[in-house]
This record gives C-alpha cells, sequence and structure tokens, in this order.
C-alpha cells in the first residue's frame, strides 16, 4: 500500500539542543535531497549513512541551516519506508523553518503517532508493540502533555459539543419543514438561518485564532520570570535549562531585551521567559525591555518572581506582587547564602496562596525544590492557560479549518439564494467535521483516531 | 400433527399480499421466477389501512426508485388517484415530493387485477401457519388448510397482522387490522424458530361522513393544476380532482382529551408495543406539546365512489364515546357522523438486524422478511423492501447475484442499511433528514440511478429502456451544447436580469455558467438559444438541476466516494469477532450479531466506535480478518 511521505520533528520540543526532522515514506529521500546541499546527492548515497551538509531554500538559495543527514532505505527501518532524518543544531525557530521546507515541497505534516502508525501499518510491528513503544515516548518525554492534553481536550470537546448542539437544532428546525412540509410548524426563513450559521462560524473562528496564539503543547507554558534588577533571574533561567544562554552580571540591568529559552521541567513543558529587571529606569533600552516585560507578565500562565534575601521588600516588589495578583505564581526569594534582610513572614503574606521558596542560585540549592513546586502546580492544581488556548493538536487544527469552510459554503449558498436544503448539505458537513474533533462521528480516517491518542514521532 | 397435502411447487412464495407482498410476487414473477402469493383475504390486496395517500417527503421517491426498479407502486396510484400535489416546491429539487391522494378501493382493485394478470404468478387465499425448515434452509410453507407448498424461496410479508391486537378505549380483542384475521400461528412458529420479535404499536383515525361535514369552516387543499406522475411509464393523467380540508382541533377538544386521559389504553398501560414518535395520536401530542393551542387536521376523501373520509392527524385508541365527543369539537365536524372509530393496534414484529443486507434472515438460508413485519411503517417503505425481498428470493431461486442498493444509490438503500445495521426500537419511518446523500437521491433523477438495475434484472420492458437510454442521450447532448454556446450581455438578456431582480451581466459568458444563476431557468435559455428538437419537460428538469447544482452534486459525489472505499472494504460473513483482540466488548457483541459485509457497515453498527473500526482496518489490512475466519 502507498502512502504519503510524512515529516515531524521528532524531538520533543525544549528537550535536548539537537532537534530531528524525520521523514518517512517513498519520496523521502527525494524531498530531502531538493533542499539539501552537500558533497553529494542523497539519492546517490548509500543506504544508512549519515552525511554534512546544509538545508537551502530552494526558492532563494538562502542557507538555513547546517545539518547532518541519515539516509535509510526501506524496508530495514523503523517503518519499513525510505527514512530520512535531519539532525538540526539550531534552535527552534530554524528547526521549524526546515520543517516548513520540507513540507513546501512535498511532504505532509505527521500526526502524532504517525511513524509507529505506519511500521504497524507496514508489519513492522504488532498492535500491541505499538502500544508500547508509544507508552514508553509517553512516559519518558511528555507526561505532561497528555495531562494538559485531557485538560484542554475536555474544554475543547465541551465547547464543540456545544456548537454541535447549535447546529444540530438550526438543522432539526428546517428538517421539520422539510420532511413535514404542511404541518404549521415555523419555517426557517433565510434570515434566521443566516443569523444562526454566522453565529457558529464565528465561533469557529475564535477557536482557530486560539490555535494560532499560544499552541501551548508544542511551546509550552509561558512562564515569565520577574524581579527588580540584580536579584538572579537570568541565573535563575541558567540553572533551569543547565546552560549559559543569559548573561549573568552584577551590574543591575543588564538583561536588556527579553530571552525565551523552551525546557521540560519534570515533565512539565515550559517556555521560560527572562525579563528586564522591572523598575524605573532612564535608559532608554532598558526602558523599552522593561516595558515588554510588563506586557509579557499579562500574557504569562506562570509567573515566577524572585527577590531578594539580602534585602528588604521594597515598594517595587509589592508592586510586583500587586501586578501578579490572581496568577498562578511561584515565589523565589534567592541568595540565602548571603545575609537575611528580608522578613519571610511578609513575603509569605503577600505571597497568599503561592508557594514560597528559597534558594541560592550561586551554590545551585533549591532547584529540586522549585522543579518540584512547578511540577505540583501543574499536574496538581492544573495551570489554566492563559490565551485559553484549547486547540493545539494539528488534526484539531485542520478539521476546524474544514469546518469553517463548511460554514462558510453554508451561508453563501445562503446569501446566493440557494434552496435551503443545498445549505443544509454544508451544515451537515459541518456538524460531522466537528464530531469528528470529538470523535463522534465516523469517516475514513478513522484509523488516524485510534493514533491520535499518540504523542509526535519515536 | 395432522398430514398434509402437498399442494404445490414454487421458485418463490410469498405470503401477503399487502404492499411488501405485491412487489415481492410481482417482481419475482416478472423474473420468471414460478411464483406463488398467498394472503388472508383476497379482497384486501394492497390494502391502505390507515391514510389514503401515497408519497410525501422522502416516501415519493422510493415509489419512484420502485417504479425505476419496475415495480407497480408508482403506476398504479398513477391510474387510482384523486388528486396529486408536488411538495416542497419552495425548496431544493432534492427535497421535492410528490403525494397522491389514493382511492384506496380503486388502489386495491387494479393492484389485484395487476396480480391476476401476470405471467408466472398464482395468487391465493390462504393462511400460512409454519414454515417447512430442513438444517436450517427453508423449503416451503404449510397452511390452516393443510396445504404445502415447495418452494426455493420464502418471502414472509405479513405486516401488522402477527398476533395483532386492536385496542379502542378500554376494549381489545386479538385482530388483524381493520378487524381482519389476525395471524397467530405464524408468529409462534417464528419464535420456535428461535427469531427475535418485538412489540409495536401504531394506530389509525376515526373516519366520518363526508356528507355530514361543513366544509364551509375548512379551508379547501386542492391538488395541483400541472398534471403529475409518480411512474416514467405514465402517459395518460386524471384531471379530475377531489380536493382535501383542512381543519384545527380547537380548546374543547383538548379539553375532552384531557380529562379522559386516564380512560385512554396509552396512558392505562394497556397497551405494551412501542409506538412511532413521529406519528403520535392525537392524546400524546396533547400531552407532549400542550404548549401548542390546536393541531392540525386534514380531511381526506377514500375515495371516488364512497362518502367515508379520513380525519388525518387524529389517530386515537379513546373509547368509542370520546372519539364521537372529539369530532363534535372540531370546527367543520360538528354534526359529522362517525363511520368507524379509531383504534390502535399491537402486533410482532421481528428484530432487523437478523437479516442480510438482501433482506434473507440469518438464520434460515431461503427464507425472506420485507415490509412492516421488520419494523417498518409505512406502505412505501414496505414496498420498497417487497421489491427488493422478492428480486433477492427470486434470484436465490434462479441462481442469480443478489441485488444490494447502498446508501447513495435509493432510498430503499438507506431503508435497507438503516434496518439490518442498526435495527429500529420504533416502528422505522423515512425521512430525508436520514439519507445523508439527498441531493443523489432525488425524485426526478430515479430513473437515472436504477432503472439499469432494472432493466438487468428483466423487469423494464426493451421499449421502456430504449426510451430511457435515449433521455439520458438528450441530457448528455444538450449539457454539452450549453457549454460551448455562449451568452452576450445583450440588451434583452440585461432586461430579463432586471426583471428577475439579478445582476447584470458583465461580459459573455456560456449559456452553462448563466444557468447556474438562482434566477435564470432552462426555459430562458432555450428561449435565446433553442436546441434543434425541444427537449421533454423531464429532459429539461434534468439538464437544469444537473448545472445548477453541480458544485453541490459534486461535492456529495465526493462524500459518497469516501463511504464507497469503507464499502469495499469486506468482511468475511464468518468472522469471529471475539477473536479479534483490542475489540471493545460492545463492538463484539453487536458486531456478532450484525455480521456487517464491509468495514463501512460496520461503521454505522451503534455501539461500535471510531477505534473499533481502525483496529478492523489494520487487521483486514494485514490480511489477518481472513486467517481468523479460516482457523
Ligand atoms: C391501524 C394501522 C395504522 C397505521 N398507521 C400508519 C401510519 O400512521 N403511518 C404509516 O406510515 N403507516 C401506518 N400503517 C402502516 C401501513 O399500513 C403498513 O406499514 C403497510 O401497510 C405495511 O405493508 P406490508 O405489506 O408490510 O403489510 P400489510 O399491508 O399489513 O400486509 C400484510 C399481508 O400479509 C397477509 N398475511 C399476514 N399473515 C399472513 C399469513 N399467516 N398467511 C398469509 N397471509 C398473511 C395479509 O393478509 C396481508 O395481505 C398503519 C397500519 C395500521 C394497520
Ligand atoms: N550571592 C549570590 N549571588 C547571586 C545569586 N544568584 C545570582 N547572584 C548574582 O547576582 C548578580 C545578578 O544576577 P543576574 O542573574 O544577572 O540577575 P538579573 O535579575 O538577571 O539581573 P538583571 O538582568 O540585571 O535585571 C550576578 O552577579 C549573580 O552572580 C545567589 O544565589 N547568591
Ligand atoms: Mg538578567
Amino acid at each position: 500500500m502507498e502512502y504519503e511521505t510524512i515529516a515531524a520533528i521528532s524531538t520533543p520540543m525544549g528537550e535536548g539542543a539537537i532537534s530531528i526532522i524525520r521523514l518517512s515514506g517513498s519520496k523521502a529521500i527525494d524531498i530531502a535531497d531538493r533542499l539539501y546541499r552537500g558533497k553529494a546527492s542523497l539519492k546517490d548515497v548509500k543506504t544508512h549513512t549519515i552525511h554534512y551538509g546544509k538545508i537551502i531554500d530552494p526558492k532563494t538559495d538562502e542557507t538555513i541551516e547546517e545539518v547532518m543527514v541519515s539516509v535509510m532505505r526501506g524496508p530495514k527501518t523503523f517503518t519499513r519506508e525510505d527514512v530520512v532524518e535531519i539532525n538540526c543544531h539550531g534552535g527552534l525557530v530554524s528547526v521549524k523553518r526546515v520543517l516548513e521546507l520540507v513540507l513546501e515541497v512535498g511532504a505532509v505534516l505527521a500526526e502524532p503517532g504517525e511513524f509507529t502508525k505506519r511500521a504497524f501499518l507496514n508489519g513492522r510491528i504488532d498492535l500491541s508493540q505499538a502500544e508500547a513503544v508509544m507508552d514508553l515516548i509517553r512516559a519518558k518525554t511528555d507526561q505532561a502533555m497528555n495531562v494538559a492534553m485531557g485538560q484542554m481536550e475536555g474544554r475543547l470537546s465541551r465547547l464543540i459539543q456545544s456548537l454541535r448542539q447549535t447546529l444540530l437544532e438550526i438543522i432539526a428546525h428546517v428538517e421539520v419543514n422539510i420532511d413535514y412540509p404542511e404541518y404549521d410548524a415555523e419555517e426557517m426563513t433565510n434570515r434566521m438561518l443566516k443569523e444562526k450559521a454566522g453565529y457558529v462560524q464565528n465561533k469557529i473562528k475564535d477557536l482557530l485564532t486560539t490555535a494560532k496564539q499560544g499552541k501551548i503543547l508544542r511551546e509550552g507554558l509561558s512562564t515569565v520570570i520577574i524581579g527588580r534588577p540584580n536579584v538572579g533571574k537570568s541565573s535563575l533561567l541558567n540553572n533551569l535549562i543547565h546552560e549559559n544562554k543569559a548573561i549573568v552580571t552584577d551590574i543591575p540591568g543588564t538583561t536588556r531585551d527579553v530571552i525565551e529559552e523552551y525546557v521540560n521541567i519534570r515533565g512539565v513543558p515550559l517556555k521560560l521567559i527572562d525579563t528586564a529587571g522591572i523598575r524605573e529606569t532612564e535608559d532608554i533600552v532598558e526602558r523599552m525591555g522593561v516595558e515588554r516585560s510588563r506586557q509579557l507578565l499579562k500574557k504569562a500562565d506562570l509567573i515566577l518572581l524572585l527577590l531578594n534575601y539580602n534585602q528588604e521588600l521594597l515598594p517595587e516588589d509589592i508592586q510586583l506582587f500587586e501586578a501578579i495578583q490572581g496568577m498562578d505564581a511561584i515565589i523565589v526569594v534567592n541568595k540565602t547564602d548571603l545575609e537575611k534582610k528580608i522578613s519571610l513572614d511578609e513575603v509569605r503574606t503577600l505571597a497568599g496562596p503561592s508557594k514560597v521558596i528559597t534558594s541560592s542560585l550561586l551554590k545551585e540549592e533549591g532547584i529540586d525544590e522549585l522543579e518540584e513546586a512547578v511540577r505540583d502546580l501543574f499536574f496538581e492544581q492544573g495551570i489554566e492557560s492563559q490565551d485559553m488556548t484549547y486547540v493545539s493538536n494539528s488534526r484539531h487544527i485542520s478539521l476546524l479549518n474544514q469546518a469553517s469552510r463548511a460554514i462558510g459554503d453554508a451561508i453563501s449558498s445562503i446569501e446566493d439564494g440557494m434552496p435551503v436544503d443545498l445549505a443544509q448539505i454544508d451544515l451537515r458537513r459541518t456538524w460531522e467535521i466537528l464530531g469528528e474533533i470529538i470523535g463522534d462521528t465516523v469517516s475514513d480516517s478513522l484509523i488516524d483516531q485510534l493514533f491520535s491518542q499518540f504523542c509526535l514521532g519515536k | 400433527m395432522t398430514t398434509t397435502y402437498l399442494a404445490g411447487q414454487y421458485d418463490v412464495i410469498v405470503v401477503g399480499a399487502g404492499h411488501a407482498g405485491v412487489e415481492a410476487g410481482l417482481a419475482s414473477a416478472r423474473m420468471g421466477a414460478e411464483t406463488l402469493v398467498l394472503t388472508i383475504n383476497l379482497d384486501a390486496i394492497a390494502f391502505m389501512p390507515c391514510n389514503p395517500s401515497v408519497g410525501g417527503p422522502a416516501k415519493g421517491v422510493v415509489v419512484r426508485e420502485i417504479d425505476a426498479l419496475g415495480g407497480e407502486m408508482g403506476r398504479n396510484i398513477d391510474k387510482t388517484h384523486i388528486q396529486m400535489r408536488m411538495l416542497n416546491t419552495g425548496k431544493g429539487p432534492a427535497v421535492r415530493a410528490l403525494r397522491a391522494q389514493a382511492d384506496k378501493f380503486d388502489y386495491q382493485h387494479e393492484m389485484k387485477r395487476t396480480l391476476e394478470n401476470t405471467e408466472h404468478l398464482t395468487v391465493r387465499q390462504g393462511m400460512v401457519e409454519r414454515l417447512i425448515v430442513v438444517d436450517g434452509v427453508c423449503k416451503g410453507v404449510i397452511t390452516n388448510t393443510n396445504a404445502e407448498y415447495r418452494a426455493k424461496s420464502v418471502v414472509l410479508t405479513t405486516g401488522t397482522y402477527l398476533r395483532g391486537k386492536i385496542i379502542i378505549g378500554e376494549l381489545s380483542y386479538q385482530s388483524g387490522p381493520n378487524n381482519m384475521q389476525a395471524s397467530v400461528e405464524l408468529s409462534n412458529h417464528l419464535k420456535e424458530l428461535g427469531f427475535d420479535i418485538v412489540r409495536f404499536k401504531t394506530g389509525t383515525p376515526p373516519r366520518v361522513n363526508g356528507k355530514t361535514i361543513d366544509y364551509s369552516k375548512t379551508e379547501i387543499q386542492p391538488g395541483d393544476d400541472e398534471p403529475r406522475a409518480f411512474s416514467y411509464e405514465t402517459t395518460t393523467f386524471i384531471t379530475e380532482q377531489i380536493p382535501c380540508w383542512l381543519t384545527y382541533t380547537s380548546p374543547e377538544t383538548h379539553d375532552i382529551i384531557n380529562s379522559n386521559l386516564s380512560r385512554s389504553p396509552m396512558y392505562s398501560g394497556m397497551i405494551e408495543g412501542t409506538g412511532p414518535r413521529y406519528c403520535p395520536s392525537i392524546e400524546d401530542k396533547i400531552v407532549r406539546f400542550n404548549d401548542k393551542p390546536r393541531h392540525q387536521l386534514f380531511l381526506e376523501p377514500e375515495g371516488k365512489n364512497t362518502e367515508e373520509v379520513y380525519v388525518q392527524g387524529l389517530s386515537t385508541s379513546l373509547p368509542e364515546e370520546i372519539q364521537r365527543k372529539i369530532l363534535m369539537s372540531i370546527p367543520g365536524l360538528e354534526a359529522s357522523k362517525m363511520m368507524r372509530p379509531g383504534y390502535a393496534i399491537e402486533y410482532d414484529a421481528i428484530v432487523p438486524t437478523q437479516l442480510w443486507p438482501t433482506l434473507e434472515t440469518k438464520k434460515i438460508k431461503g427464507l425472506f422478511t420485507a415490509g412492516q413485519i421488520n419494523g417498518t411503517s409505512g406502505y412505501e417503505e414496505a414496498a420498497g423492501q417487497g421489491i427488493i425481498g422478492g428480486i433477492n428470493a427470486a434470484c436465490k431461486a434462479l441462481g442469480k447475484d443478489p441485488v444490494i442498493l447502498d446508501r447513495s444509490q435509493a432510498y430503499i438503500g438507506v431503508l435497507i442499511d438503516d434496518l439490518v445495521t442498526k435495527g429500529t426500537n420504533e416502528p422505522y419511518r423515512l425521512l430525508t433528514s436520514r439519507a445523508e446523500y439527498r441531493l443523489l437521491l432525488r425524485h426526478d433523477n430515479a430513473d437515472l440511478r436504477l432503472t439499469e438495475i432494472g432493466h438487468n434484472l428483466g423487469l423494464i420492458s426493451e421499449e421502456r429502456y430504449q426510451a430511457f437510454k435515449n433521455k439520458k442521450a438528450i441530457i448528455a447532448e444538450e449539457k454539452a451544447r450549453l457549454a460551448s454556446v455562449m451568452i452576450k450581455p445583450t440588451e434583452e438578456v440585461q432586461a430579463l436580469l432586471k426583471e428577475r431582480g439579478a445582476g447584470e451581466l458583465k461580459e459573455s459568458v456560456t449559456a452553462e455558467h448563466f444557468l447556474k444563476r438562482p434566477e435564470i431557468h432552462y426555459e430562458d435559455i432555450a428561449a435565446m438559444t433553442p436546441p434543434e428538437q425541444p427537449l421533454s419537460a423531464e429532459a429539461a428538469e434534468q439538464v437544469e438541476i444537473q448545472i445548477k447544482y453541480d458544485g453541490y452534486i459534486a461535492k456529495q459525489m465526493l462524500q459518497v466516494e469516501r463511504m464507497q472505499r469503507m464499502e469495499s472494504k469486506k468482511i468475511p460473513e464468518d468472522l469471529d469477532y471475539f477473536a479479534i483482540n483490542g475489540l471493545a466488548t460492545e463492538a463484539k457483541q453487536k458486531l456478532s450479531v450484525v455480521r456487517p459485509l464491509s468495514v463501512g457497515q460496520a461503521s454505522r453498527v451503534s455501539g461500535v466506535n471510531p477505534s473499533d473500526i481502525s483496529i478492523l482496518l489494520v487487521y483486514l489490512e494485514q490480511g489477518k480478518l481472513a486467517k481468523i475466519a479460516e482457523s
């Protein structure tokens, strides 16, 4: 059986420095070769070999990324198809760029678990093996994602269900008019129909907007580190990502702009954001940074507020507490290796329900405790995503796009003065597609449904 | 046991001559199978125990489909109606529906005569009590007069007669519809054979003498002026039509009913059968929709040579005394004389998931069931199953491949697929909304969908087949012509558009493109650029519909393709679902009962969810299904 060539980023986001883009399918080598510049064409290399080269944008010839590419011809591969793995070293942005190019030149985005599914369909592994592999992957990297999925999908499916109910009511009303033309049920006019369909359309659009905004599951909970200058924000970031990404100095105001890093803390995907210390400042560049920090604060899902153990609480600190009222936050009192000048009781009062942790980043103390606090907050209390990101799964997004088109078609046939039962075709289709999102209707992509619970890649 | 005598040998025996039975018998005989039709009462062939009408949304399309397959219902009603109307004319082509008021006596007589004059067909009065079953194969039937008839296949179309029981208020007695003899032994025998039986219920309103109705208090409901016909063969039309009349219940009606609910067998617990939601009795309507101030009642004459009038919308099983009070509370019926009371009837039906899509039972080979016995309700639903049951019984006897219509081919396909795949927990009625490909299943294109099949079976005459092919060719030619002829933005054209309230034409377009405008009709185009030979009204209608709704039709075709892909993945009949790991227990059980023939059908079984289907698909794609079935 011939399947399309699929591609996906197959290292979990934020874990490790290398990201791999994996392609599988009969066109895998061909597609990779169109983007690859190296010593030899990938079509000519031996199977199961790895090659250094560059990925270029074929339209502009611009170099996107330096890469190592492994070529493995089927059937001795995981999926039994031709497999190419592009190992990228750069950050998330360039990895995404490479993926986009791969998709542009002919691959389709793999759905979660699709590589395993291929292996399964091609007879490489049986169902129980497939499930075991998936369980393993899931357990190792992404327990958080699944929990998050559970939460998100709970909300998503409630929303979809209510939309479907609305649609069903409209449809039923039109059906009554059709199947019982002589009965004295109120006739659904085009104006009523358009109004109601418009409502559904807007709701679908809203959902799609949230999908574009956040994508929490791929990009992590947006976690903002705040605190007065020089309390150790950049040190905290570096500690959490085990790398010296942010510049740390003893000069207050070192971090001028926002630094973002992806990190997986005990299974919780975070997008860590280090900010410029918040205080009134004269320096223009710094001030711009401060302004952005304030904005980020509004959109954050989780706040890490740093205080200085070695200083009394200042009015700026208190302002920060006020600014994060009602948000999920963890308070970190840093520099415990220095003399205590802060009143922890006062801090706890200000913190309210938020957990307070003490640390010495210099001595790498208190980090475990912080990581645990993050995990507990996520799993036990369930941080809610601020930007209402319900939709993150690419299957959902693609179905929502289809639903949006279908309801749009319904509305345009009403506007074109087409008979109501024709608009009905698209209304029903919308209803069915929405049903597919929550697994309520059956279509020929059914097999995908079994696997949609599995996460991306191997 | 008393001894029987061998009374005859046939290819096919049809038990029952209701709407299912007559179609089954005629189709079988016309296919050349020696056919016997047995019925309890020869005077009630194609009898309409309820409303004297044929057609309506979905049902009307079924009549056309029966006609395209070479069946009789369409021709028969064309000859015997008292009025016809096209419904839903304000809506799209897919839901337009023809409905006829029948002269119910003429309808029976005409059908009886057709049966009597059909070659290879014997009609006989007789009450079947048992089936002859040898090693799981049905070999014939035995009647209460000890006649033993042998056949290669048997079709049961016993309608509402199985252990029928009539209920009027506190009165109840064993009976078929309209005081006909009930069929008790056969029902018990089916249970003995191991069939699952359900008990359903339906009802009918009282009839009144039309002479005693004051029509001035009602609204007239005339037939259409334009001549109409169900059959593609009909060329002579009945011109003299008789109107129906519309009146409403009054507040007094509602009071009478509300204060006598305790005497309604529906609420006193006397009725055990499940009634249909879509066809409720008047007491049901008033209880369930008590905020509705009044309900419509249509007064429908039962025929030309009778004064009896059917009061549609007033189905009831309240005591006779109350029925008479109700009638007198209705505007126009104050002085009316009731001729027969309404009643409820309970009857046995077999659970239809026990059937293959051919309507053959899974339990007993060579035994088919069709019509209300399968849990449906309605004449058209019965007739649609009847023709398929008859065709497949004859195919079996003659050693031909069976005919199964899929959901995109015919409402009859939707009906049978629903029955055998999902079963039904109330009397099943066809609705247009049950069809997912409604735009393809139009009443105007039933011939294009099914004539070929009817012809292959030998049910369509050569003459009619030639006419059909001719029509098809003309449609294709005209469509091709319209795709090449240009319509220019002349003053004439702009004037027409303005008159229709449509936007101006900016540049020349093909006639095809022009016809896609909602305001423009084929006649307009034919006037601007006439074809060599003027098209018949039917051909013109096809051209217009096919072009105008082309986009929508294409969209549905795409859906059909998706369905057919799943439909083409076959499942072996004897697959052991319990041997497939990973299937949910509910799915294993349901699938073992239904035993779907394809993954498509499996996916429609209730209680089977997408992941079960995925697992099935996976096994299928790996060829494991075949192996499991073998071992
Ligand atoms: C009171 C009543 C109200 C109804 N109301 C509605 C309604 O509101 N809406 C609606 O859509 N439909 C209604 N119907 C249903 C409709 O009449 C039937 O669906 C339709 O007639 C069924 O056709 P059939 O061919 O299956 O069975 P029937 O028309 O019932 O024919 C059964 C045939 O089988 C024969 N038969 C039975 N047992 C034997 C036997 N043992 N041996 C030999 N012959 C036998 C009978 O003589 C008869 O010829 C109603 C029916 C009744 C009785
Ligand atoms: N003694 C001590 N010093 C620390 C600790 N954590 C950080 N520092 C020091 O504090 C100084 C400021 O640290 P940064 O991480 O740059 O602080 P920041 O909050 O990012 O500062 P700005 O970006 O300037 O706002 C550096 O010299 C760090 O080495 C700690 O736990 N104890
Ligand atoms: Mg800093």
